[in-house]
């Protein structure tokens, strides 16, 4: 019998290590060869496919899967990549019963689509085990760009303009680069280290640095990288969190989402993460989901995510939603709190249940308060500190079609921009399409 | 129920399926097995001259062809006819013959062209109480070299010759098996008739090279570095089988000779189809060897529900009834009028019938913005591609223009009667006939 751990409080080592390996291994595991065989044989190879359509990099569905079948994965690979530089991430992480896989004509067929995100997998994993990377860099443009963030899109925007023939500089505040990847991502999405490793094989295509610790708006200003680079991409997703804005939030054990998050990601031992007994989350989105899960599978005795609005608002997909309540996680929904109980440490978190009224959320007066020994709060992040030559929108970078700024030579992608989903695949179609936007300008202007 | 007993050439067996001669009967062991499994009969895996046998390769003897998820649809093999002596075959036929009396066991035969060979061995083999002989002229490779098998078979002489030595040394059933390994079936099949033959087998295996081992650079199956061609078997070469069958059972010259028909045959559909064609019965091979002899069992089970579905009550209702609707092109119907028919609550829009049409026939489907796919009666030429292509069954059909009605196509409306090239105005021949 596994050993668990029922103290109260926060603690570290609820599982066995067995246990919590167990419970961290990949969400969706990777075929074999003849699995992906025959799960490629299941597509259609559709006309102008649907698939593609949906997928925010447009990769060539149809063509990859094909080229699967006919056993040559690391030319799938190739298509893949020649329009996502980070497929091997999105294979793992893209939300696809909301994107290629909801529209997949086996979908509408059978309500069981082709496994495109597997398959994607299959290919890319392949060609990265041969350790090698598929394209080189064109003959040097003599241009220099300056990328901030390391993130999906400034990677994207990176390897696309390195492979151009420029020189590219990455600033990373953090010591590590991948950002959400890194950081974000929930650890069963992405096992074996693979956003360092997706890292170092990007990078091998040559014609980037990254300096790490080195900030926007901290030491470096956008004017100096102005001057200094041709041209400018941000990528800086968003560093900064909503805040409840209630007393009680800064009593301990209360904490923020994706913190607990990145920390579980760095952790080099899980055992040694501590997590509470009743585990409270408010917050109805794919971080939510995240840090609810991950309680749960660190051996959190009862986890519930709390959601101020209908399930059907959830910005979870129905997927994430239905992963959470597989895991024993507690869905409830019509509810915001209205009080953090405890002196000092956490006990409790009190809860007023809501009601939509013509089109608004409107607070009941009943309330209910759960038991709590930790409490993450996952209502949304935002833009940190940007430099004031940026017209914002949203609440986010303004950008064009282009994904250019307001500001001459600066280009934006990926979260901190307006327009598209949050999403990894969306940050790297935008960066992609800057890099080439870029290169556009700055060849038409040589 | 629907019986199905089967009576070919007066030989009785409890069903009309029957094993080819092959691996599957090359031994007592499996032939008890097979009959215990439910097939009807067995043809034995082909007897040699008395004395040494011949030798099998010692690497691989199967190549193959595979489709989804490895289902296999061709295979292809370099075995040659029994590699066991004979008087070991004789005693075990005779064994099985005794305690199955109510199962079909054919002897296959193949000894060197010679008068004196066959008359020698065919009353020797009739001594094991077996039902009848099938004379293999159809093996393709190997034996072929040695001047026996298809060496045989692609000369209408010599089949008509050694049948007649055949039928003069028993009064046992003669079936020739026939080889596909020639331009026109009707040739040998009609050989066999005038030798005597009560009945034609066919098809044996067709000469082919399944794939190529692109590293080695040889054919496969590849011995040491080197391969050959071998005999081609299994759900693929289905059509080709039928077309042949059909040919003999249609052609008059040959209509009536009753037929054992092989080449495919995997489920109790492939087995109805092959009957309705006029095989009086039918043989396989490929499915027992793919998926053992238990599969013998769905095609019972599957002919005799469908015969109960359709009101037949005996095999001898089913046989050759199709082959009155077997004709040549210059009959069919000019005047008969399809239009494709897309049923849009089946499709799935994955656009497959677009492309097809639009890239490699009569540009007659439209797409339009939102994926809705129609056809364009003025443009389609009832070609049946979407159909094919198109992967919902039942989503596209061909639906027939009433006559009377316009054919947007031609601008004509459907005309009733009854008209074919024969007396086709565009057709140089009737103009000259008239
Ligand atoms: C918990 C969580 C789970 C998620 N799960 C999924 C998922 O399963 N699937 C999915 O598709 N998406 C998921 N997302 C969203 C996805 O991670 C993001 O949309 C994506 O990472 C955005 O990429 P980005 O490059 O724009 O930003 P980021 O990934 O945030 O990268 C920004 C980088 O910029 C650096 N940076 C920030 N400010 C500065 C500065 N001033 N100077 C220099 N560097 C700076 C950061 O350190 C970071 O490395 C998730 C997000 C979260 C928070
Ligand atoms: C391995 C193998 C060996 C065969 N040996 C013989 C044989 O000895 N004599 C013969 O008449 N046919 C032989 N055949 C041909 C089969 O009897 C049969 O005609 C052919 O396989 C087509 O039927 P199928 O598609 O059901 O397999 C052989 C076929 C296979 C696959
Ligand atoms: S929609 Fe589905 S079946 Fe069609 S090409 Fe895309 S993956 Fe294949
Ligand atoms: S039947 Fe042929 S011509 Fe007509 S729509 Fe279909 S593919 Fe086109
Ligand atoms: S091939 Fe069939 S399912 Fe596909 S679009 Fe055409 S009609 Fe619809």
């Amino acid at each position: 019998m596994a050993h668990i751990n029922r103290e109260n409080g926060v603690a570290a080592g609820r599982l066995d290590p067995t246990q919590v390996a167990d419970n961290f291994t990949d969400l969706h595991p990777e075929y074999d060869g003849h699995e992906a065989l025959v799960a490629a044989d299941r597509c259609y190879f559709c006309h102008d496919a649907p698939c593609m359509t949906a997928c925010p990099t447009s990769i060539d569905i149809p063509l990859f899967i094909r080229q699967i079948a006919t056993g040559t994965p690391e030319a799938a690979a190739k298509t893949i990549l020649n329009q996502n530089i980070l497929g091997g991430m999105c294979a793992r992480v893209c939300p696809t019963e909301t994107l290629c896989e909801e529209v997949c004509v086996r979908e509408t067929a059978e309500g069981k689509p082709v496994e495109i995100g597997r398959l994607q997998r299959y290919a890319t994993d392949t060609l990265m085990a041969s350790n090698t990377h598929p394209f080189t860099r064109a003959d040097k443009t003599g241009k220099s760009v300056a990328v901030v963030g390391a993130g999906p899109a400034g990677l994207s925007c990176a390897h696309r303009l390195a492979m151009l023939g420029h020189d590219v500089v990455v600033f990373e505040a953090r010591a590590k680069g991948g950002g959400l990847n890194e950081f974000g991502i929930a650890a069963y999405k992405s096992t074996n280290d693979f956003a360092q490793r997706e890292l170092d094989w990007l990078l091998s295509i040559g014609g980037i640095e990254i300096r790490y610790g080195q900030s926007l708006g901290d030491g470096i200003t956008l004017d100096a990288l102005q001057s200094d680079f041709d041209a400018v991409f941000l990528g800086m997703g968003l560093s900064a969190v909503n805040a409840l804005g209630m007393d009680g939030e800064d009593k301990d054990n209360v904490s923020d989402a994706v913190d607990f998050i990145a920390e579980l990601r760095q952790a080099s031992d899980l055992t040694s993460l501590p997590v509470g007994r009743r585990v409270v989350v408010i917050g109805g989105g794919m971080t939510a989901i995240d840090a609810g899960v991950q309680a749960k599978l660190l051996g959190a005795e009862d986890v519930t995510i709390v959601y101020r609005r209908g399930q059907e608002a959830m910005a979870a997909s129905s997927f994430e939603q239905e992963l959470a309540q597989q895991k024993g996680v507690t869905l409830i929904c019509n509810a915001t709190p209205v009080g953090v109980e405890g002196n000092g440490s956490l006990t409790g978190v009190t809860f007023a249940y809501t009601e939509t009224q013509n089109g608004k959320l409107v607070t009941l007066d009943e309330t209910f308060t759960l038991p709590a020994d930790q409490l993450f709060k996952a209502i949304g992040q935002k833009l940190g500190d940007t430099p004031d030559a940026l017209t914002l929108e949203g609440g986010k970078i303004k950008v064009d079609d282009a994904q250019r700024t307001s500001a001459g030579g600066v280009w934006a992608g990926g979260d901190c921009a307006s327009g598209g989903d949050d999403l990894t695949v969306t940050a790297v179609a935008e960066g992609r399409d800057a890099a080439m936007d870029i290169h556009t300008s700055l060849m038409g202007a040589s | 129920m629907a019986d199905l007993t089967s009576n070919f050439l007066g030989i009785s067996s409890p069903n009309p399926f029957w094993l080819a001669s092959a691996p599957p009967t090359d031994k007592e062991y499996n032939v008890r097995r097979a009959f215990e499994a439910g097939w009807g009969g067995v043809v034995w895996k082909t007897l040699g001259m008395e004395g040494p046998p011949v030798v099998n390769v010692n690497g691989p003897r199967y190549g193959a062809i595979h489709g989804a998820d490895r289902r296999l649809l061709g295979l292809n093999n370099i075995e040659l006819i029994t590699d066991r002596p004979l008087e070991v075959n004789l005693a075990e036929m005779t064994r099985v013959k005794k305690d199955y009396p109510d199962h079909a066991l054919i002897a296959s035969v193949m000894v060197p062209c010679e008068e004196a060979a066959w008359k020698e061995i065919i009353p020797r083999i009739a001594e094991t109480g077996c039902d009848g002989f099938e004379l293999n002229f159809g093996c393709p490779h190997g034996m072929a070299e040695r001047g026996m098998g298809s060496a045989v078979g692609q000369v209408p002489e010599y089949i008509e010759m050694v049948t007649r030595w055949c039928k003069e040394a028993t009064d046992l059933p003669v079936i020739v098996k026939l080889t596909p390994n020639i331009t026109n079936i009707l040739m040998p099949a009609q050989a066999a008739k005038d030798g005597g033959a009560d009945a034609v087998s066919l098809i044996n295996t067709i000469n082919s090279i399944t794939s190529v081992n692109l590293d080695a650079m040889s054919p496969e199956p590849m011995i040491d570095g080197k391969g050959t061609h071998g005999g081609y078997c299994g759900p693929a070469v289905k059509p080709i089988a039928l077309n042949m069958v059909a040919e003999i059972a249609r052609n008059p010259g040959t209509h009536g000779l009753p037929i054992s028909g092989i080449g495919g045959v995997t489920t109790w559909r492939d087995a109805a189809e092959f009957m309705a064609l006029g095989a009086g019965n039918v043989q396989a091979c490929t499915a027992a060897m793919t998926y053992g002899f238990k599969v013998v069992q769905e095609m019972i089970s599957g002919l005799s529900q469908w015969m109960d579905e359709q009101g037949y009550n005996s095999i001898d209702e089913i046989v050759g009834r199709a082959v009155p609707n077997v004709t040549d092109w210059q009959y069919l119907n000019l005047n008969h009028v399809t239009k494709a028919r897309i049923s849009q609550d089946d499709c799935i829009k994955c656009g497959r019938c677009f492309a097809a049409c639009e890239d490699t026939s009569h540009q007659a489907i439209t797409m339009s913005e939102d994926r809705v796919f129609d056809v364009k009666d003025d443009e389609c030429v009832a070609c049946n591609l979407c159909v094919n292509v198109c992967p919902v069954e039942g989503c596209i059909t061909m639906e027939t223009i009433a006559p009377g009605a316009m054919d947007e196509r031609t601008g004509k409306p459907v005309v009733d009667e009854y008209a074919n090239w024969t007396t086709h105005p565009n057709n140089p021949s009737a103009a000259a006939a008239e």
